[in-house]
């Protein structure tokens, strides 16, 4: 690369402290985005909602799709769209402010670039977020970036993506329940019961990975590591110690249990009697 | 001879009875928002409209978008129309279904039986004809149970609101019990391939996972203790409707005797008048305000109170088995 002259490329030192924080509804959104488009669109452009967390961090929560078309040295996006749908949301949302775009396919191309530059009119340091719907290297890859200007001298020269840590907080979708979320099709929403055997089934699968963890370093197998053996002290030790109080509570526990559970039976019981009697024929 | 091809004017002049309403599949991405909407605004409720396609006897929804939270206004009316059109514009652009088939509401400790939820539901049946109401309740997911529930009013119920009358005969003749108001329909969940691939992907590490953290807190006391006051609330509001029959009744009784009084003095007076070789008075006198018959109050209030009454009765069972089984958890790692 030639440098004319004493100007020097200037590389802005790279803002690794920049995050950002996906909520599980976004990829959803792309996805479904994705699977609607239109025949002749490659990809799927739209905007991303969210808020900016007061540590800086980008917090990324929702997205809708803004129809555009792509030719090679120009993006007509559908400004006008953009516009009506931000209005939309903010109406039911209005903490929710535009902090980046998405596109769906593997990196970054020169149109993203013209794309960029529209949404840093709008925000002040837009985020890019790329969802590769083609699997490219054979797995999910969900990458947020930024862009920086590159400048020699006086004159813009590019525009630098650069890649910032992404944070994917399924929190959400576990509360839902990856089983749900993962299965194209399911026929029966877990109830209570089902849902505690599920936890609990878990559980004991964990304390047997454990014990067969300490069992291990015990014969040898297996090197010892300290801070795995704290924890395991820890959450042992943090098992409250009530010995002959233990019972007590729990048989007193259990007396609220059964006499909340004796009086809603009796209730419905109650129900269908007065039920009965209140639509039965009255002889006058 | 039957003639097994049927002409295409008597095709089209048959109108052929819809499937019953068996199975409401939503898509992921439909529960993730509505969840999302519905967290985000509790405790208030909020509600918004689903989209989708209404296909034999499987209703799909496979988008939905919030209503704004609107104040009591009637100017806003305008404004709530409008944007209800600019957003289904909007998303028609985008290929998104583009078919309103109900809505989908919040609710708190399953308190939504109320009355506006019945008209609700009769203003969306006229105009689309199979609608369904998607509940969902945030507190009690915070339990760790997903608490979606689709629901759909009865068909004979619908009769009996239309014609406004619910007078315990009408009642009796259709055997209609307040159990039969609303019909609970059972809900799958379905997603594209391509968002199941990625979730598969990003699956969480952990084999613990948050719902777990939920479903296994020892404390359910405060969850339990407010469902006890919307239950004591409710056994109230039913206190108060039976007083309302009791004194319908009683004055229904109490004008009975007034008519036999009547009656009887009317006979004597005959019978004088028949003596004295006089024209008899009709036995009736429709005039007489003692004839007049009392109107039964109606009996929706009380079924509605005593849907929300199973209701309650209902969690509290499923909470109390599940702070059983903890309890039983607890006592057995102790025991070790």
């Amino acid at each position: 690369m030639a440098a004319s002259g004493d100007a020097v490329m200037q590389f802005p030192p790279s803002s690794t402290e920049l995050s950002a924080r996906v909520q599980p509804l976004v990829i959803f959104n792309i996805c479904d985005c994705y699977v609607r488009r239109p025949d002749q669109a490659v990809r799927v452009i739209g905007t991303l909602l969210g808020s900016i967390l007061p540590d800086g961090t980008v917090d990324i929560r929702n997205s809708y799709a803004v129809p555009h078309n792509e030719f090679s040295d120009q993006v007509p996006l559908d400004i006008e769209y953009h516009h009506n749908m931000l209005l939309s949301h903010q109406k039911v949302n209005p903490k929710e402010v535009i902090v980046g775009w998405y596109s769906t396919g593997f990196g970054v191309n020169g149109g993203s670039a013209l794309i960029h530059e529209f949404y840093s009119r709008e925000v002040i340091n837009p985020v890019h977020l790329t969802v590769d719907t083609g699997f490219n290297n054979g797995q999910a890859s969900i990458k947020a970036y930024v862009s920086t200007n590159l400048s020699l001298g006086d004159r813009p020269l590019a525009a630098q993506f650069q890649e910032i840590h992404l944070d994917l907080r399924m929190v959400e979708a576990e509360r839902v329940g990856f089983d749900i979320l993962k299965k194209q099709a399911v026929d029966k929403l877990p109830n209570d019961l089902d849902g505690m055997e599920a936890s609990m089934q878990r559980l004991l699968s964990l304390v047997d990975t454990i014990y067969e963890y300490v069992g291990n370093v015990v014969e040898g197998r297996v090197p010892a590591d300290n801070n795995i053996g704290r924890f395991i002290a820890d959450s042992v030790a943090s098992l409250p110690k009530l010995s002959s109080l233990d019972k007590l509570v729990n048989d007193s526990i259990q007396d609220h249990l059964l006499i909340m559970l004796y009086l809603s039976s009796i209730t419905r019981t109650q129900l269908s009697l007065a039920e009965k009697l209140n639509t039965a024929a009255q002889i006058l | 001879m039957a003639n097994p091809v049927r002409s295409f004017l008597q095709v089209a002049s048959t109108e052929e009875a819809a499937p019953p309403l068996r199975v409401v599949q939503i898509e992921g991405l439909a529960v993730l928002k509505i969840i999302k909407h519905c967290k985000e605004f509790s405790p208030a409720l909020v509600t918004g409209q689903l989209l989708g396609l209404d296909v034999g006897s499987v209703l799909e929804v496979t988008n939905c978008f919030p209503y704004p939270i609107r104040e009591a206004d009637d100017e806003i009316e305008a404004e709530g129309a409008n944007y209800q059109l600019e957003m289904m514009r909007c998303l028609r652009e985008v290929n998104v279904d583009n078919n309103t088939v109900g809505w989908y509401q919040s609710t708190l400790l399953g308190s939504y039986q109320r009355v506006e939820l019945i008209e609700t539901f009769m203003n969306y049946q006229e105009n689309i004809r199979r609608s369904v109401c998607i509940i969902y309740d945030p507190s009690r997911s915070n339990q760790g149970v997903l608490a979606l529930k689709a629901l759909k009013l009865s068909d004979s119920f619908m009769d009996l609101y239309r014609n406004n009358n619910f007078t315990g005969e009408k009642l009796r003749e259709k055997n209609l019990s307040w159990v039969d108001i609303f019909e609970e329909i059972p809900i799958k969940v379905s997603n594209s391939a391509l968002i199941s691939a990625f979730m598969t992907e990003l699956e969480a590490d952990s084999p613990v996972t948050q719902c777990d953290y939920d479903r296994l807190q020892l404390s359910s006391g405060p969850f339990v203790e407010r469902n006890m006051e919307f239950l004591i609330e409710c056994m109230d509001d039913l206190f108060v409707e039976q007083q309302k029959f009791q004194y319908h009744y009683r004055n229904l009784s109490r004008q009975q005797a007034q008519q036999q009084a009547w009656l009887q003095k009317r006979r004597t007076e005959n019978m004088a008048r028949k003596a004295a070789g006089e024209e008899p008075l009709p036995e009736e006198d429709p005039s007489n305000p003692i004839f007049k018959p009392i109107p039964e109050p109606s009996r929706l209030e009380s079924f509605l109170v005593t849907n929300q009454i199973a209701n309650y009765c209902n969690q509290i069972n499923g909470v109390s088995g599940q702070s059983f089984s903890r309890l039983y958890l607890m006592k057995a790692l102790h025991e070790d």
